[in-house]
């Protein structure tokens, strides 16, 4: 019984340890800061094509993030993508009259959505529609115009 | 004919026996759980067997297979010029695959066959027969803290493995091969996930804790009782473990990738 301390002591040294490299993988490895906020409002936006743009892809505004894609469905009566995005609360000055892009992060990256402030007085707000989108670029089609101007140019 | 049949058919019978037998121990063991909240010390003297006693291995192992992967990762996807995924290659990898299977392998052969051999010797020289005879339920008593002191032990030691191992995938990444320290940590937490990798791989750690001790509690609670009989039980104990450990990460990867 006179070593039952220091077991509690090293038994008590082993769960705080195990406890800390929870909250090292939570914090620092995984995106529990970056996720922060969870609250914000929701922006929706119609896309002709969206590529291959995933949920929880970020919506991010001169490089920086600013919010993440919260749902992707086909909106049957503008026969486009719908895509609703949750921005962070704190960034409630993004004009109504922004244009919202899909980009590629690299040459294999991610996509994700950019947004381009516009120069209206006015500003987004919940469940507002952002009216100027362009779509993914899409590979296939981006070489089956090269191809095509290239005939073209040769044939004349 | 008949008699390969009839070994068959015996074979099969045992094998469910067996596998009732253990599941009825489990329903004993966890039943016997509330009455630990009685006596916490037989608790915390099991996680000092399984937990502090596994820690050093745990932590050593998991330092060299981030570093390991940090010269592999590194050297493959320097082809690429893709250094900066490193980080996140190193901590997908632990979080949600190796922390929790090798911290559970590693378990299975550091505490699994101590506590088969144990409880097998407990047996063999009637120990356990001995507490019954003094109406204390050795399920309850014996068993019971062993199986929750795995089952709150593995978590803890998956999250120290991976923890470390990121730690040594960054000291051989950052330290020796000049990636980027920024990147490493940066494009790591965008692209690791709360939910869908860390609590993962607690999720798993969970399962292997409570597959790992009850297998081998089972093999020890009914070896036979002579020194060769516990001597087999505890190998058989650490295979069962080991395959049992791995067969399950498959189940529950697909499980987990599935929805």
């Amino acid at each position: 019984m006179a070593r039952t301390p220091t077991i509690e002591i090293l038994v008590g040294a082993f769960v705080a340890a195990g406890l800390v490299a929870l909250l090292f993988l939570a914090v620092r490895v995984s995106n529990l800061g970056a996720a922060g906020g969870g609250e914000g409002y929701r922006v929706t936006a119609l896309f002709d094509n969206v590529g291959s743009l995933k949920v929880r892809a970020p919506v991010s505004m001169a490089g920086v993030r600013i919010g993440r894609v919260e749902n992707i469905r086909f909106d049957p009566e503008a026969l486009q993508a719908l895509v609703t995005m949750q921005i962070d609360g704190e960034i409630d000055r993004i004009p109504d009259d922004t244009l919202a892009s899909i980009f590629t992060a690299g040459l294999l990256g991610e996509q994700y959505v950019g947004l381009d402030p516009g120069g209206s007085e006015s500003y987004l707000r919940e469940g507002d529609r952002i009216g100027l989108t362009q779509s993914a670029l899409v590979l296939e089609q981006m070489i089956g115009q090269l191809l095509f101007s290239n005939q073209e140019e040769t044939s004349e | 004919m008949l008699a390969s049949l009839a070994r068959l058919g015996g074979g099969c019978l045992q094998g469910l026996e067996r596998l009732g037998r253990g599941q009825a121990l489990l329903a004993r063991m966890i039943g016997g759980m509330p009455s630990l909240a009685l006596r916490p010390r037989l608790l915390v003297r099991q996680i000092y067997n399984v937990g502090v006693l596994s820690m050093a291995v745990v932590i050593v192992s998991g330092l060299f297979v981030g570093m390991v992967l940090g010269l592999q990762g590194h050297s493959v996807l320097s082809r690429f010029g893709a250094e900066e995924s490193l980080g996140v290659l190193v901590a997908a990898a632990l979080v949600r695959e190796l922390g929790p299977v090798l911290a559970a392998l590693l378990v299975a052969g550091r505490a699994g066959s101590a506590l088969t051999a144990e409880i097998g010797l407990m047996k063999a020289t009637e120990q356990l027969s001995g507490l019954e005879m003094m109406a204390v339920d050795p399920v309850e008593r014996i068993l019971a803290p062993r199986l929750l002191g795995g089952l709150v032990a593995m978590p803890l030691l998956a999250a120290l493995f991976s923890s470390l191992g990121v730690l040594g995938g960054w000291f051989v990444g950052v330290g020796l091969l000049g990636v980027d320290d920024g990147a490493f940590w940066g494009q790591m937490s965008s692209r690791i996930d709360l939910d869908e990798d860390v609590l993962n791989g607690v999720v798993k750690s969970l399962v292997f804790g409570l597959v790992v001790t009850w297998i081998a509690l089972f093999q020890g609670y009914h070896a036979v009782p002579t020194s060769e009989g516990v001597s087999r039980a505890t190998t058989r104990s650490v295979v069962h473990a080991a395959l049992a450990v791995l067969g399950l990460d498959f189940v529950l990867t697909a499980i987990m990738l599935g929805d």
